[in-house]
């Protein structure tokens, strides 16, 4: 039992042109760093119908080899994934598997750990490999805590990362640690050696056990809140309906993606697609800007991976300050203005 | 149509809590309430039965007395039965043992359809629900935001990342866990509250439900070995006039996005 195991996934699903989700290169970067401080080989695995097409986008440094393991159907089907990471899982023995705390991730892995009698924690915030294996930072008690985990008497422990976490590296240091930038992508260089590639034949058909009658993808217009590089994101603060269409130009012109906070979907004046939080999206763009937004708990535990965050609240008081790297008291509208005329 | 609705009584810290680095946080700490995401797995599990024209709704939870408050929030709005299932020893327990005692209670239950909320607010890992599914080789649908009946099948809306939606039909038995705003919530009326403070609630243990301690630690997925006050630094603040703060905002969106 050594070695880390990544599930890369790719953005729009296998077989999409897209590449891979930028948070499956913070899971090789967490894998990586995993590996230099002992825990062993760094393998990523993707699973899909393309997925040997994909195979040379892993191509990346510390990467030591690329496994492909092709499944039936074009798209995501739970129980075949499920099927295929426990095959991995058998024929491969990690130590550690780290997976993206994706939607995609959330309908298979904590299945896997389960059968498996495997180590698990979701939603994990950075993890780093000590003397007894893996170690696990996550929220606790709706964010107002960090818990810190250990996996004792399992040879296999499945990690579900959240976007935005840092990669592994602080160690098991203090609190501190917890709360580091978020690792950078990794920039091949052309001196690392390539990784071998090697295709995992796994017998997955009739193990589907639900039928895709549908895809809706969100209405058009809606930037991908969770793949956003620059977020605007507006809450109670706006006060009413009214107030919406307009930071919705805001964004437009400042070249931002809209999202918002739960009250807001709530009140019925935005879409639950564009909704930040617990019961929302989980976002780490590389800006958040925080327009009128108090800083729930529920909302906290969807933004915090973010790498900056801008907030403008007019309660000095707000939680939104205790996350943010820079924050303004003022009236939000009385600063949207200033900024409409700025991105004019 | 048996249903089985697992809810949890979340935990939320009190102010003023002063951490001394061990693993749990004492009792008088916390207050409790109803998993928000739970009165729409009750809702849907009420309105299956209600089509199906007859059936059985059981509410159940792992937890202490405090989660009965849980357990006759789902009285109060339809369910037929309430059952709590507790050992001290559960007490900060992790989703994989958790699901491992609702496996025992499922397979003694037996419904035909398993709904939990996608998550509960306190621990957020999303898990027990899948957890429990793989433990009884259940067909599952996560994240759920739409549910109806289709003959012997279910047809289910399940929520991916970006704002996706995908519809899945899946035969029974199905356990789905189930997302906020996937339907609203009945309000229970002032007379079912009251008749629900009156129901018996059916206590058990793992003990009786057949799950030895061993096979329990077993099953636990990770250990707490301390929990941690976050560092949260406070923002550094921008003072003057709108037009000062647009000024630098938009200098460091600026500097952030070419970075």
């Amino acid at each position: 039992m050594s070695g880390v195991l990544v599930l890369a996934e790719l953005a729009g699903g296998a077989g999409s042109p897209l590449g891979l989700r930028p948070s499956s290169l913070e899971l090789i970067d967490a894998g990586r760093a995993l590996g230099e401080q002992g825990a062993g080989a760094l393998t990523v695995a993707l699973i899909g119908a393309a997925a040997d097409a994909h195979a040379d986008a892993l191509q990346l440094p510390g990467v030591a080899e690329i496994v492909t393991v092709s499944t039936p159907d074009e798209h995501f089907e739970a129980h075949v994934s499920q099927a295929a990471l426990e095959e991995l899982i058998r024929e491969r023995r990690p130590a550690v598997v780290l997976a993206g705390h994706t939607s995609d991730s959330l309908a298979f892995v904590a299945a896997v750990a389960a059968r498996g009698r495997h180590g698990f924690a979701g939603d994990v915030t950075s993890v780093s490999w000590g003397e007894h294996g893996v170690l696990a930072r996550r929220g606790a008690y709706g964010e107002r805590l960090l818990a810190e985990l250990d996996f004792p008497g399992k040879s296999t422990v499945l990690l579900q990362l959240r976007a935005g976490a840092p990669a592994a590296g602080a160690g098991s240091g203090d609190a501190g640690s917890a709360g580091a930038t978020p690792g950078g992508v990794g920039v091949a260089s052309a001196a690392s050696a390539a990784a071998t590639v090697s295709r995992l034949e796994i017998d997955l058909e009739g193990t589907a056990r639900t039928e895709r009658l549908e895809l809706r993808e969100p209405p058009a217009g809606g930037a991908d809140v969770a793949e956003a590089d620059f977020l605007l994101s507006i809450g109670r603060g706006v006060g009413s309906a009214d107030g919406v269409p307009r930071l919705q130009r805001l964004a437009e012109r400042m070249g931002a993606a809209l999202s918002v906070s739960g009250p807001l979907v709530e009140a019925g004046w935005a879409p639950r697609g564009l909704k930040v939080g617990q019961s929302g999206r989980t976002v780490a763009p590389r800006v958040y800007l925080a327009l009128g937004i108090s800083g729930a708990a529920q909302h906290l535990a969807g933004m915090s991976g973010s790498r900056t965050i801008i907030a403008v609240n007019c309660d000095a008081g707000a939680r939104i300050f205790d996350v943010a790297d820079h924050g303004a008291v003022a009236d939000l509208f009385e600063v949207a203005d200033e900024l409409e005329r700025l991105f004019a | 149509m048996k249903v089985l609705v697992a809810v949890k009584q979340v935990a939320r810290l009190r102010d003023g809590l002063v951490l001394d680095g061990s693993a749990v946080v004492p009792d008088e700490a916390l207050e409790w309430a109803p998993n928000e995401w739970d009165a729409f797995a009750l809702e849907a599990a009420l309105r299956l039965r209600e089509d199906a024209g007859g059936g059985e709704v059981v509410v159940a939870t792992v937890g202490g007395e405090e989660a009965e408050e849980s357990l006759r929030a789902g009285l109060a709005m339809g369910t037929d039965r309430a059952v709590r299932v507790w050992d001290p020893s559960l007490r900060g327990a992790d989703p994989l043992a958790i699901a491992a005692v609702l496996a025992k209670l499922a397979a003694a239950e037996q419904p035909e359809v398993i709904l939990c909320g996608a998550q509960a607010a306190d621990a957020a890992n999303a898990a027990t629900g899948l957890a429990l599914a793989g433990l009884l080789d259940l067909a599952h649908v996560t994240v759920v935001n739409a549910v109806e009946r289709d003959g012997s099948a279910l047809v289910v809306g399940r929520e991916l990342d970006g704002g996706a939606v995908e519809t899945l039909r899946v035969s029974l038995p199905v356990l789905l866990t189930i997302q906020t705003g996937a339907n609203r919530p009945r309000r229970a009326n002032l007379r079912a509250i009251k008749q629900a403070r009156e129901q018996p609630i059916e206590t058990l243990t793992p003990a009786v439900l057949g799950l030895g301690e061993q096979e329990l630690a077993a099953a636990a997925g990770a250990r707490t070995v301390r929990l941690l006050e976050p560092v949260r630094e406070r923002a550094t603040m921008i003072d003057g006039p709108a037009s000062a703060i647009a000024a630098r905002i938009a200098e460091i969106v600026a500097a952030e996005l070419q970075a």
